[in-house]
Parts: C-alpha cells; sequence; structure tokens
C-alpha cells in the first residue's frame, strides 16, 4: 500500500504541537485507577498534574473525581520527594481508609529520577506490621506517549502487582481499553447473557457514572476488586481489545528495549493464560470477531438477543444506506477507537479521507490494512501525532462531509461548517458522554444513527425548501 | 471536625466558635485533594486573555492540553490566546535538551502568526533539565524584532498564587514600553478584570458612561499596545486583587501610579466601584455621572431584584471559589437576596482579607481555606446548604449531594458582574435551587 499518504508529525509544517489531540500519560493511568474498587489514585508531582487532570475529567463524566497529588514542592524536586510520598500515603489513609493507593508519575518526578518502587517498599518496611492498601505504581511520564499510554501502563501494572496463578477457573479477564462507562455496561451485559464469570478490568462504569447519592462517598461505589485482581492470574482465558495499545510509549522513548506489555500479554507469559486480541468491536465486521472468539472460547452461541440487534443493525444500514453513500468523513482521536470506526464507516459506504490522532505508534497504518483488508482506502490521509491545526489545514483539501471524534474539534466543525459526531474522550461541550455507546450491535446502532441524522440534519438545515420528509 | 488530617485544623474556622487565625498562604499538604492547581496554572490564566500575544507552553504536551481554551476570556479581535501551543517535549529533549526545539518552535509560530508579543512559559521539568529558556527568548526577540518574555512558570516552585506573582512581573515588563496611546485626563487601568462572558465590556461601558478612559485593561480583552501604555493612566482599579495586586503595587512604585480594590460582583460593590473612581478623581462631573448610572441601573433592576429576594429568603449557600476578595464581594450579594452564606472557603486567599470575610459573615459560618472535597462535602452537611457556588471542581460534589449550583468561575458563560449580572446571578442561583429534580434525591 504504498500510495496511502502517511504523515509523520515531522513532516508537519510545525514544530510545536498546535491544539493537541491528546492529553497527558497520568491522565490515562487515573482513568484506569479509577477501575478498581475503592482505590484512590495518586500523581507523584506538582499539585497541577491532579487538578488539571481532576477537572478535564469531571468536565467529562460529571462525576467527583478525587484524584490525589504529593504536591512537589522546591525542596522536594531537589532533594527528593519521598518524604512527600509517605505523608501522602499516610494522609490518604486517613482520608479515605482505601483499599488501593493507586500512584502515578509525572514528567517532574521521572525526570528527578524517583523511585517510586523503592519508596513504596520502605513505605511498607517501616509500616511493618500494619494492615496497609495495596500500592500500585504506574510509570507515566507525559513525555513518553500519550493518555493512552498511560492508561496501558497502569491496567499493566495493576495486572502484574496483583495477579496471583492460584486453583485454575473458568474465568474470562476483559481489559476493554479507553471505553464509556455505558460500554462497560454493554459488555457486562454479554456475559451475563453468555452465563459466563468474567472479570474486566478497568471497570469504571460505575465509578465513573454513579447513580445520584443519598449520602457524600469518599470514593464512589464500583470497581474491579482486588480480589478479582488477583484470581486473573487464574483464569481460563484473556481477552483485549486493541491493536496499537501502548506501542506509542515504546516508539517515543529512546531506549525501546524497555519492555512495554498488556496486561494480557503478562499474563499469558506469566501463567500461560491464553490471551485472544481483537480490535474495539464497532461496526459489524468486528462485533462478529468479538461474539465469534466468545463463542469460540466457551462453545456457546451467540445469544438470541445479539443476533437480533445484529439483525436490526443491518436493516438500519439498508435503509439508511442512500443517505451514506459517496459521503466522505474526518475521523480522529484515541488509535484503537479510531480503527474501529473507520471499519464501521466501510461497512456503510463513508469513505475515511482523513483519520488523525495525536498517538505516535507507528503502526497505525499497517493496523488499519490488517483491519480493512480490501476495504482499506489507500488515498487516505493517516496522521499520525497530529494536532487539530494540522488537521484544519488538510479539511481543507479534502473537504469532509461529517466528522467524528473527541469535542475538542468543534471549532473545525464550526470553521468548516461540518457536522461532528461526537464520540470518545473528551466530550466536554454536551451531556452524557458518559453515556455514549461506541460497541457491539447496540452501540454502533446508536453511532449509525447519530451518523445519519447528522448528514440528514446538514442536509435538511441547508436546504431552503424545508422538506417534512427526509 | 472529625474530617480534618493533620495540619489541615488552622485552615478552617467557624465564626463564633473557634478563637484562633485563619492559616493560609501555605503550601498544599501532601495527599490532599486540593482544589488548588500549581505556579503554571497561576501565570497561565492571567495572561491567557492577552488576545493578541502567542503563548507557547515548554514541556510536554499535558500542560497545554488541560489550558487550551480553558476560560472562557472574550476577545474584541483576534482569538490568537484560543490556540493552545507547546513544544511536546519528548524523551529525546529531556535527556539531550529542549532549548533547539523551543528556539524552531518559536520563530516559526512568530512568523507564521505574526503576534503582538510571545509568552514562553516554563513548566515543572524545564528547568530541571537545564533549558536556558530566558537566553532562547532574548535570541529569537533580537531575531524576529517582537518581544518574547519568558515566564519561569515551573509548577513545583509555590502555589498558584506564586504564579499571579510570576505573571505580574511579565506584565510589568511590557508597562510602559509604549507610548503611542493618546490619554485623556480621567484615564484607568482595568486590573484583574478577565472578561469571562463579556463582563469587561458591561463595566467599561459604566465607565464609559461616566467619562472615563480606560487604557488597558489587564488583561481580559487585552491587547500587548494597550498594556505597554498602560503606565500612562492616572489609575489602576483593582479587582480580583488576588491576582493582580502585585502589578498594581509595581506600576505604583515604578510610575506612581496609584490603586484602589474593587469588586464588581453585587450592587454594593459595582456601585462603590463607580463612585471610588469619581472620587479619586475628584470631580463633581464624574460623581454626578456615576450617581445617574447607578440610580438607572438599580431601578431598572430593582423590582426583579425584590421578587427574588422574596422566593430566596433564608436560604443557604456554601461557597468556594478562588480568592478572598471574591468571596467577600460574594457574601454580600447573597445578602442582598436574602440569603445566607454558611460555607465560605477560598484557594488562594490572603490574611487580610480573610480578615474582612471573617468580620462580615455571620455567627456559625464556616470560613475555610484551601480545602478538598472530603472537607467541602462535610461542611455542606454540618450546614444543611441549599446551593453551592464555585467552579467545575465543586459542581459534582454539590449534585451528588442534592443541591443546587452556580458557576461562578472561569467556565460561566453568563455575566455575573455588574447591574445586570446580579439579576443573572439571583436568577441561576433561583432556577438552581427550585428544579423540580430535587424532588427524587433525599436529603
Amino acid at each position: 500500500m504504498e500510495t496511502s499518504k502517511y504523515i509523520k508529525k515531522k513532516e508537519q509544517a510545525f514544530t510545536s504541537t498546535r491544539n493537541a489531540c491528546k492529553q497527558c500519560s497520568p491522565l490515562g493511568s487515573s482513568l484506569a485507577f479509577k477501575g478498581i474498587k475503592n482505590c484512590i489514585p495518586l500523581i507523584h508531582g506538582s499539585q497541577g498534574c491532579s487538578t488539571y487532570i481532576r477537572r478535564y475529567m469531571i468536565s467529562h463524566f460529571r462525576e467527583p473525581i478525587d484524584i490525589a497529588s504529593s504536591n512537589f514542592s522546591e525542596n522536594s524536586t531537589v532533594f527528593g520527594g519521598a518524604q512527600n510520598f509517605n505523608i501522602s500515603v499516610d494522609n490518604l489513609i486517613k482520608q479515605y481508609n482505601p483499599e488501593v493507593i493507586a500512584i502515578s508519575s509525572t514528567c517532574l518526578s521521572e525526570t528527578i529520577g524517583e523511585d517510586v518502587k523503592k519508596m513504596i517498599s520502605e513505605y511498607k518496611a517501616v509500616n511493618k506490621g500494619k494492615i496497609l492498601p495495596e500500592l500500585i505504581f504506574a510509570s507515566t511520564p507525559s513525555y513518553a506517549g500519550s493518555h493512552v499510554d498511560g492508561y496501558h501502563e497502569a491496567v499493566f501494572e495493576t495486572i502484574k502487582s496483583l495477579s496471583e496463578n492460584k486453583e485454575s477457573n473458568d474465568i474470562i479477564n476483559l481489559f476493554p481499553g479507553i471505553l464509556s462507562p455505558e460500554d462497560l455496561r454493554l459488555l457486562k451485559e454479554v456475559f451475563l447473557y453468555y452465563n459466563q464469570s468474567y472479570i474486566m478490568f478497568p471497570d469504571y462504569s460505575d465509578t465513573l457514572d454513579n447513580p445520584s447519592w443519598d449520602e457524600y462517598k469518599k470514593i464512589s461505589d464500583g470497581g474491579t476488586s482486588v480480589e478479582a485482581l488477583k484470581r486473573t492470574g487464574s483464569s481460563k482465558a484473556s481477552i483485549e481489545f486493541g491493536y496499537v495499545f501502548n506501542s506509542s510509549a515504546q516508539t517515543s522513548r529512546i531506549k525501546t528495549q524497555v519492555a512495554y506489555q498488556t496486561a494480557a500479554k503478562y499474563l499469558n507469559e506469566k501463567f500461560e493464560i491464553p490471551t485472544y486480541s481483537t480490535g474495539f468491536p464497532i461496526g459489524i465486521k468486528e462485533s462478529d470477531a468479538f461474539f465469534n472468539l466468545l463463542n469460540a472460547i466457551t462453545g456457546k452461541e451467540t445469544p438470541e438477543k445479539y443476533l437480533l440487534e445484529r439483525g436490526r443493525l443491518v436493516d438500519s444500514y439498508i435503509d439508511g444506506h442512500k443517505y451514506l453513500s459517496g459521503k466522505k468523513a474526518f475521523v480522529y482521536g484515541d488509535e484503537d477507537l479510531i480503527i474501529g470506526i473507520i471499519s464501521f464507516l466501510s461497512e456503510i459506504g463513508i469513505k475515511t479521507v482523513l483519520c488523525a490522532t495525536g498517538g505516535e505508534s507507528k503502526i497505525l497504518q499497517s493496523a488499519l490494512e490488517n483491519v480493512l483488508g480490501d476495504r482499506f482506502n489507500s488515498e487516505m490521509i493517516i496522521g499520525s501525532g497530529m494536532d487539530f491545526e494540522s488537521m484544519g489545514a488538510h479539511m481543507e483539501t479534502y473537504q469532509p462531509d461529517i466528522m467524528i471524534g473527541s469535542s475538542k474539534g468543534v471549532y473545525l466543525s464550526k470553521r468548516h461548517d461540518i457536522p461532528l459526531v461526537r464520540v470518545g474522550f473528551p466530550i466536554h461541550d454536551r451531556i452524557g458522554s458518559q453515556r455514549v455507546k461506541h460497541i457491539l450491535y447496540e452501540g454502533t446502532q446508536e453511532l449509525f444513527d447519530k451518523i445519519t441524522n447528522a448528514l440528514l440534519e446538514k442536509r435538511q438545515d441547508d436546504s431552503e425548501i424545508g422538506y417534512q420528509y427526509m | 471536625m472529625g474530617t480534618l488530617i493533620t495540619g489541615r485544623v488552622g485552615h478552617v474556622v467557624t465564626k463564633g466558635l473557634d478563637t484562633h487565625d485563619l492559616v493560609c498562604d501555605k503550601p498544599s499538604i501532601a495527599g490532599s485533594v486540593s482544589q488548588r492547581a500549581c505556579v503554571f496554572c497561576g501565570s497561565r490564566v492571567v495572561l491567557y486573555p492577552i488576545a493578541d500575544a502567542l503563548h507557547l507552553i515548554h514541556g510536554p504536551i499535558g500542560c497545554a492540553s488541560y489550558t487550551w481554551d480553558i476560560r472562557g476570556s472574550l476577545s474584541s479581535g483576534p482569538e490568537l490566546h484560543r490556540l493552545s501551543f507547546s513544544t511536546d517535549l519528548k524523551e529525546k529533549q529531556v535527556i539531550f535538551g529542549g532549548e533547539e526545539k523551543l528556539y524552531t518552535a518559536l520563530c516559526e509560530l512568530i512568523d507564521h502568526y505574526k503576534p503582538a508579543a510571545a509568552f514562553v512559559y516554563s513548566t515543572c521539568i524545564v528547568g530541571v533539565i537545564g533549558d536556558d529558556v530566558q537566553a532562547v527568548c532574548k535570541k529569537v526577540e533580537k531575531e524576529k524584532g517582537i518581544t518574547v518574555l519568558p515566564v519561569m512558570s515551573e509548577g513545583f516552585q509555590g502555589t498558584k498564587k506564586d504564579g499571579y506573582k510570576i505573571a505580574c512581573d511579565v506584565i510589568a515588563k511590557l508597562v510602559g514600553t509604549g507610548d503611542d496611546l493618546p490619554v485623556q485626563p480621567f484615564s484607568v487601568n482595568i486590573l484583574g478584570d478577565y472578561n469571562l462572558a463579556g463582563e469587561l465590556w458591561m463595566l467599561s461601558e459604566y465607565y464609559k458612561k461616566m467619562g472615563v478612559q480606560i487604557v488597558a485593561s489587564i488583561t481580559g480583552d487585552g491587547r500587548v499596545k494597550e498594556i505597554r501604555n498602560a503606565h500612562k493612566a492616572s489609575l489602576n482599579i483593582v479587582q480580583c486583587s488576588g491576582s493582580m495586586i502585585y502589578l498594581a503595587k509595581k506600576m505604583k512604585e515604578e510610575y506612581g501610579i496609584p490603586f484602589i480594590k474593587v469588586s464588581y460582583f453585587g450592587i454594593e460593590d459595582v456601585s462603590d466601584a463607580l463612585y471610588e473612581v469619581a472620587k479619586f478623581f475628584k470631580s463633581e462631573q464624574l460623581e454626578e455621572k456615576a450617581r445617574q448610572i447607578v440610580i438607572k441601573e438599580i431601578n431598572q433592576i430593582a423590582p426583579q431584584l425584590a421578587e427574588y429576594k422574596n422566593k430566596l429568603q433564608g436560604k443557604k449557600a456554601a461557597l468556594y471559589v478562588g480568592g478572598a476578595f471574591k468571596a467577600i464581594s460574594l457574601v454580600k450579594a447573597l445578602r442582598m437576596i436574602g440569603m445566607k452564606t454558611v460555607v465560605a472557603g477560598t484557594q488562594t486567599g490572603n490574611a487580610e482579607d480573610y480578615k474582612i470575610l471573617r468580620e462580615i459573615c455571620d455567627e456559625g459560618t464556616i470560613i475555610v481555606d484551601d480545602s478538598n472535597p472530603n472537607e467541602l462535602s462535610s461542611f455542606v452537611k454540618q450546614t444543611g446548604a441549599d446551593i453551592f457556588i464555585g467552579g467545575v471542581k465543586e459542581r459534582p460534589i454539590a449534585f451528588k449531594m442534592g443541591i443546587g449550583f452556580c458557576d461562578h468561575n472561569h467556565e460561566r458563560k453568563i455575566a455575573l458582574a455588574g447591574y445586570a449580572g446580579m439579576v443573572n446571578f439571583a436568577k441561576e442561583i433561583y432556577e438552581t435551587i427550585s428544579s423540580p429534580v430535587w424532588q427524587f434525591v433525599k436529603r
């Protein structure tokens, strides 16, 4: 596929990043840690990191998001942050009484060479005899990769530090990747319909979308329990969603020998638990792949409910196809999410002319080629490590009919008068971000309806006639 | 108060119960979930509204990503401030230095966007990796012929308030470098209004009607040229004193420009803000015009306010805002619509303002410095507040506790300053408190 226009950051006109299409690594790790039951995340660095990340996540999830900070000062930067670390852990235990304190590093603590793992073992040694929460650490310097990499690093480190190989069981581990709380609920429902026990991690379906409370809770209900996380080492199989995972952190590092792994691959190497990787189940083909995988692992058949959903989805594809054929899309966001969306768009006659991500895995194009096969559009511009201003410049050339991505592209949508269908993270300008469905037949149905209706609405708005039937 | 962790006790007083002075102006305690941000944030929010300047953030991506279009600071012209520029440092630069990347990035951006000046913000790791940002700025300034100012705002250096000071020092470098704006006898600068929801425009209108010229608004709807000429004004009017008092003091020292502290929130305070200016210029004409404006505006809104007061009488508010000066105004404004402030807290209030806050609050009011969600939620519960007034980070606390919320921070889209703003404020409070949704929540 030599003809495809693969654009790397260095080939862009600007050295700087102008309106980034990514967030930093500790945001991703904190998101993953929010999926642990009774856990308080701690960011080892300056105060601003936790506050900014909290504010950014609160604007999306509209939930209380407590993330503590070890509050580096000038002194801790010069002499090290061990004292701040110890005080932080003490204070968190006192305030929150958590089962887990999940620590992320920052660019600052990494640059000054903080050894957080050593701090953890020293803290444990000093407090020997006391019942302590689990202390988990993910190395998440923001100069290596993006929020996506921080997320996967946190998932990997959590599993690495907690998983145990005991008596083997009939459980399937599921590592879903960055999806909405509603998506996670859809996945849990699948396992219910299969009557199959599972451990999903991270599970922030409740912690980041809690019901209204009668009493204020210091830590939101929900999340994957420590006990379950321990059991992941004895499961019969692991499923992970994604093709790219945290490969950006690897490519942006100088020492590429740093072994980056996913949680599922770790469990496979350590405890020989079979790992099945499949893409984000968006669209019919990628959803089929997931259900086929489940059928193969469980020896069961796709439950009737999903066959009906699939049938209705196909029916709607047919109903809507005339509104969609030949339309051009611009898709941006996290790499694994956009792979799923582009695959889905290729099923309904929408041509993706431009896809862009802040990630820099260097494997986005090959992943797209593998997933799409002969559906791969070799004319498509693939922007890796791309920012919104560069995307804007390409939009002039390729004139898409619709944009699909986070709310951060809204200014381009306004500037070019192109409808935007909001998916992924963040969605800061609409309500219900935590309930956006992206996956399985049901989520695809929602996406399909949104995209088709956005195009219809545009057509209706642009027309002077004011058709009552579209 | 069982919820307080060690070291936090002094930061909370209940008026009438506690006798100790409120502890403030301290770094946040390690392991707390402080609602404060960092030094960088302080500098960034102050300089951000300067709309024709380039704002380049030197560091890894996070700091730029989280501050992209972060404030609703409106501009009547250029909108360069709404773009987020970052050097997006990677491991390579962390090891080998980021000066070269900064230099190239800066030159390209200046060539392309032709800004009136450039600000380069240092983030946490910049000092640690040894980049000489000042030298790069100087070099580019010389080559490109525009002012390039380093903002040494490494996050760990202190609190958000230290960031304000750093930003003020940077602005002070611009002040006095221009002499190309004609200045009238009654001329002022407005310091510390950030033109959220176009509030500055409302206030400017009052002053213009009085016959007062605004030389520079620092920094709401800010322009480099105006700031360069700011030394030519006769008076500095300082709102949001927490962020801008340093600049006011500095301009007094350097240019002999006196300043007055004002607030534009609430009828009392906004009226004072107009009268004080007239009084300063010792002009009967100004005073008369101020009086006309005040009477006209108050007459216009009085019936609506009376109606809201009727409906809101006796309701209790918890407020948690940036600085104590704003908290003082809010306590007064709430009182005017019949409401009682039961919790008044701020991120970065100073001793002087806290003293006044304590004086004007009712007995039993909890006053708190640098609080966190655990404390705030327990205060709300303890006091039975009906509404929380704060920013985005406080919103979920209010909603999860089943009480109303009013955004009095960066993200507000409705003007809350001035006379019309007072009505908007009352309306917003009434609407959230009286919404039918609360019937489904147990409180």
